[in-house]
Formats: C-alpha cells, structure tokens, sequence
C-alpha cells in the first residue's frame, strides 16, 4: 500500500512534474509579480522598487490620454475587424464548400497569408501601399489608390483593417468549412423541397447549426484584433503621431521605451481585465445562441 | 440541387472566386517581381513584369541580412520548442486524465484559465524572471518561455484527445507488467498521434512567426532569428526596396515551403485545434 502511493507520486512528478514547473515560471509568477509590480514605481533596474499604492491607476485613468486614445484605437479596430474577418472567412467558406472544380488550389490561397508572421507582412504590404497602390492608381486612375495610405489616421486604421481581414480570414474559412461539411445534407434538401428560399436556408438553418464554429471563430478574431501588435509595429508603428497605436503597442512602449515598468505592467493588468471581461462576454453570448443539432 | 449538375450558377460562383483568389495573390505578384527590378524599375512602374532579371538583389540580401544564421537560429529554436512542447504537454495531460485527483482537477483548471492572459500582460515580469534565471540573451531562455507560454494550450488539446482513448489496451499492458512510463511511450503516444500532429503545427506555426519575445531576450545579432533580422535590416534599408524586398521574399520562402509541402495536416491540423478549442 505504502509502495503504491510512493509510485503513484512517482508518477506524478515524472508526468505532469516538467510542464507544470515551465507553466508556473513563465506564466503564473510573472502574472502575481506583474499585479505586484503594478502597484510600485518600478523603473527596470533591481533595488528601486517602492510601493506607491493606486498612484499608476490614478495616473492612467485621470492624466494618460495616450492610453485611452490606445484603447479606443484598439476597440474600434477589434471590432471592425472581427466582424469584417468573419463575414470574409464565411463567404469564401459557403461558397467552397459547393463542389468547385478549383476549390482545393482555392482553399490553399486564401489560408496562405496566415501562415505568414503579422512582422514581415507588414512589411510586404507596406510595399504594396506605398509603392504598389500608387502605380495601380496611376494605371486605372481610381482615387481610392492614391489617398495617402497610411500617411494619416484614416488610412493607417484601414491599412491594417485590410491586412489584418487578408491574414485571418483564411484561417477562418477552414474552421467555418469544417464546421459547414457538418451540416447534414437531408435537412437542407428538406428545406429546398419544402420551397425555402437560399437566404432563408441560410439563416433559419446553416446559421443557427454552425453556431460552434461562430462561437470559436469570434473569440479567436476578438483575441488576434485586441492584441495585434506585429502588424501594428511594422505597418504603422502607432503613427502618425500616435494616431493608430493599439494598447499592446502603448504597453510595450511604456515599460521598454519610458522604462516605466510599474506604470507598465499596471496598464498590463489593466489590458488583461478587459480581455477577458471581453472574451468570456463573447463566449457567453454566443454560447447561448447554440442549438443542438 | 447544386450537388448534382455543375450549372451556371455555380459556374459563375467559381469566376467570383477565382477573382477574389487573385486579388488575395496580388501583394505576392508585386513582391516577387519588383525583388528582381533594379531600384530605378522599381520606382518607375511596380506593376509591370520585371524588363532585367537582378539577381544579384538577392545575393547582396542574402549576405547582408546573414540569411543562413537566422533561419539556422529559426529552424533550432522552432524545432527544440515544438519537440519539448508536445512532448511535456502529452505527458502532463495523460496523466491528469488517467489520475483525476482533485489536485489535478484544480491544475487542469489553472492551465485553461491561463488561456485568457495575454503575452503583453506578462512579458514585463517575465523578462525579470528570465534576468533572475541568467538565461536572458540565450536560446535556452527562450526556449524556457515558449514551453511555459505553449504549455496551456498544448495540455489542453491533448487532454481532451486522451479522454477519447479506451482504457482497456493500457491496463492490458500494465497488467503484463509493463512500467507505467512505458505504457505511455510505448502504447499512448503513438495513439496520441492526429492530435500530435495539430500541437506540433500549431506550435510550429507561432514560434517561427514570433517577433515580441524573442526581440526581448535576444540582443545579439548572432542569435536573431528571420523575423528579427528582417525587423533590423528593415530598420537599416527602409525604402531600399531592391534591398528589403529580397530580404522579404527569403524571409517567408521557409515558412510557406512548409505549408505548401505539409498544406493538408496543416489545415486539417488548425480546424481539429480550433473546433476543440
């Protein structure tokens, strides 16, 4: 009996020992020393660390414009851009699930931007608004091509909106494909018979039945949109004037850039609460839209 | 209807998607000839199809960004990651499946949690840890990271794969006499193969993408890995395009070779992740 035990202990330390050391050191301290932190004036270097209470909340909420421009650059641009993500993977998911002599070759492009690094294709396309968008709106004489793209505020939300929709949508589509091939055959060939129209068919049955797949695929676009800070970096680095700067970025360049690390982690909090009182919103609203199948 | 007869309907539904496909292309067309256009072709008109292959755009980019160092830095720090990951990940998940005490209740329950917290909202205590560890400016730290950091997600996949997995082929084996830590070798990692195959994409796909962290740790030059000396060489040749563009193209050849090669685990691989997650 005793021996058992021991091996069962054994056991557990051979097995679930290693990841849980890693999980611990890398995840769960730096996140109770980042709450610590967030109550000091911690500037980076060890032995000048005194707690100053509220003082970093007091700061960001009443005198941090930055911030909140940061924040209201991040919520606008979250939401533009799940929606318009998610509306771009269904489409292209609806109608590649028809039987298209193409479809493969066309499922394998739309996912290609994704498995590309938000870095270097923020570079790519910042060719593609300077240099190439220009020469297309030379050649077509469209206006749309030659606004300064991201030259101003305008055009630097809508330049990453489009890279961004470009990345993501792909990875989309292959949960909203796997999710439609579920959708039994005789319930819409039922529905056709009984006259339904395709927009009908489209809302009262594939919606409701693929709500999983929404459920999934909104929670992964809010927490990609909300956190975006690669493309934000190489596209536009916040500017002009830090017009389009996202609550990562501000984050990054607090702790790394004003050595105010305190500040910084306690804008880190600050971000972690509304990610998840955003994400576990989501997940309820959309969760209690399942039906069973 | 639309199952039985390839009709008009459909036809032109393919047209429209064979458009949208090539709109997708575009940004790649005009990456790949303007890197072979002497920079004089390249500010005169970016659209049109190379008039003089440059080759030698490549060559200077090649050599200037240290090509060869910072996709051997890549590929190691990718595959040691993905490698250990998967591996401690299985282990643990195994494990807190096949014993469901409350403590491991209780852990599983951490490690989904943790899910929700963001990489920016740690990485500022995280890098003092790495400095209390004396592992900052090394792979080795780094690779500590990303296990702490891929962990969650990867236990997680792989937990609700073993509870699919009958019990009875293990308990056979055990009952022949076989040790505990080989009955998992031996019996439920091959068995933990399909989902294997997702973690290891999954974890794949974001090390080798991942610029933050590793511009947190890594200072020196030598250990840069693609994105970060793209990011420094953009940073020194902007609006060199003849220079950047090569530079680009080299940058995304490994990783869209892995997909082109490996496209159908890959997609397959993302939709099993996503509609377990």
């Amino acid at each position: 009996m005793q021996d058992k035990k021991l091996t069962g202990w054994l056991q557990q330390l051979i097995f679930v020992g290693p990841v849980t050391v890693f999980f611990l050191l890398i995840m769960i301290i730096p996140f109770l020393l980042g709450m610590y932190y967030s109550f000091t004036d911690w500037n980076g270097v060890a032995g000048t660390v005194h707690w100053v209470g509220f003082d970093n909340f007091k700061q960001i909420f009443t005198n941090d414009p930055d911030f909140w421009n940061a924040f209201w650059f991040t919520l606008r641009f979250t939401l533009v851009g799940v929606v318009l993500t998610n509306a771009v993977g269904f489409f292209l998911a609806y109608l590649l699930t028809k039987k298209m002599k193409t479809r493969n070759v066309l499922r394998t492009i739309f996912f290609m931007p994704n498995v590309i690094g938000g870095l270097l294709l923020g570079f790519i396309w910042q060719f593609i608004f300077i240099k190439g968008f220009a020469t297309v709106g030379d050649l077509t004489g469209w206006s749309f091509f030659n606004l300064p793209w991201l030259g101003d505020e305008t055009t630097g939300f809508w330049g990453i909106v489009m890279v961004f929709v470009w990345q993501t949508a792909g990875y989309l589509m292959v949960v909203y494909i796997a999710s439609l091939a579920n959708v039994s055959k005789e319930v819409l060939e039922a529905a056709q018979i009984d006259g339904a129209s395709h927009g009908q068919i489209l809302r009262s049955i594939i919606v409701p039945l693929i709500m999983p797949a929404v459920t999934v695929c909104l929670f992964l676009a809010i927490s990609w949109a909300f956190k975006m800070f690669d493309l934000n970096l190489s596209l536009t680095k916040g500017g002009p004037y830090k017009s389009t700067e996202s609550v990562a970025l501000n984050i990054y360049a607090e702790a790394f850039q004003n050595n105010r690390y305190g500040l910084g982690t306690a804008k880190s909090l600050l971000f972690f609460v509304m990610v998840a009182v955003i994400t576990l919103i989501q997940v309820r609203v959309t969760k209690s839209k399942e039906v069973e199948a | 209807m639309d199952a039985k007869k390839y009709g008009g309907k459909l036809l032109s539904a393919e047209l429209l998607m064979i458009v949208v496909a090539l709109i997708f292309l575009a940004p790649f067309y005009f990456l790949l000839v303007n890197s072979v256009k002497p920079f004089g072709d390249i500010m005169t008109n970016s659209a049109s199809w190379p008039e003089v292959f440059k080759w030698d755009n490549y060559t200077r980019a090649w050599e200037l960004t240290k090509f060869p160092q910072a996709f051997l830095n890549s590929l190691i720090i990718t595959a040691v990651t993905v490698v250990l990951t998967s591996l401690i990940s299985a282990m643990g998940a195994y494990r807190m499946v096949r014993a469901n005490t409350r403590y491991n209740r209780f852990l599983f329950m951490l490690f989904v949690a943790s899910m929700v917290i963001p990489f920016q909202s740690i990485m500022i205590p995280l890098l003092q840890v790495v400095n209390t560890l004396g592992v900052n400016n090394s792979m080795y730290g780094l690779i500590i990271c990303y296990l702490g950091l891929g962990a969650p997600l990867s236990l997680f996949l792989f937990h609700g794969f073993v509870k699919s997995i009958p019990l009875e082929i293990e308990e056979a084996a055990r009952v022949d006499g076989c040790h505990p830590v080989m009955v998992f070798f031996r019996i439920v990692l091959p068995l933990l193969k399909p989902m294997m195959m997702t973690v290891i994409i999954l974890n794949t796909l974001w090390v080798w993408n991942d610029y933050l962290l590793p511009s947190l740790i890594l200072q020196k030059p030598e250990m840069r890995t693609i994105p970060l000396a793209t990011f420094a060489f953009f940073g020194q040749y902007t609006k060199q395009w003849d220079l950047a563009l090569p530079a680009l193209v080299l940058g995304i050849a490994p990783i869209v070779a892995f997909f082109l090669l490996l496209q159908r685990y890959i997609v397959e691989g993302v939709a099993a992740g996503s509609v377990k997650g």
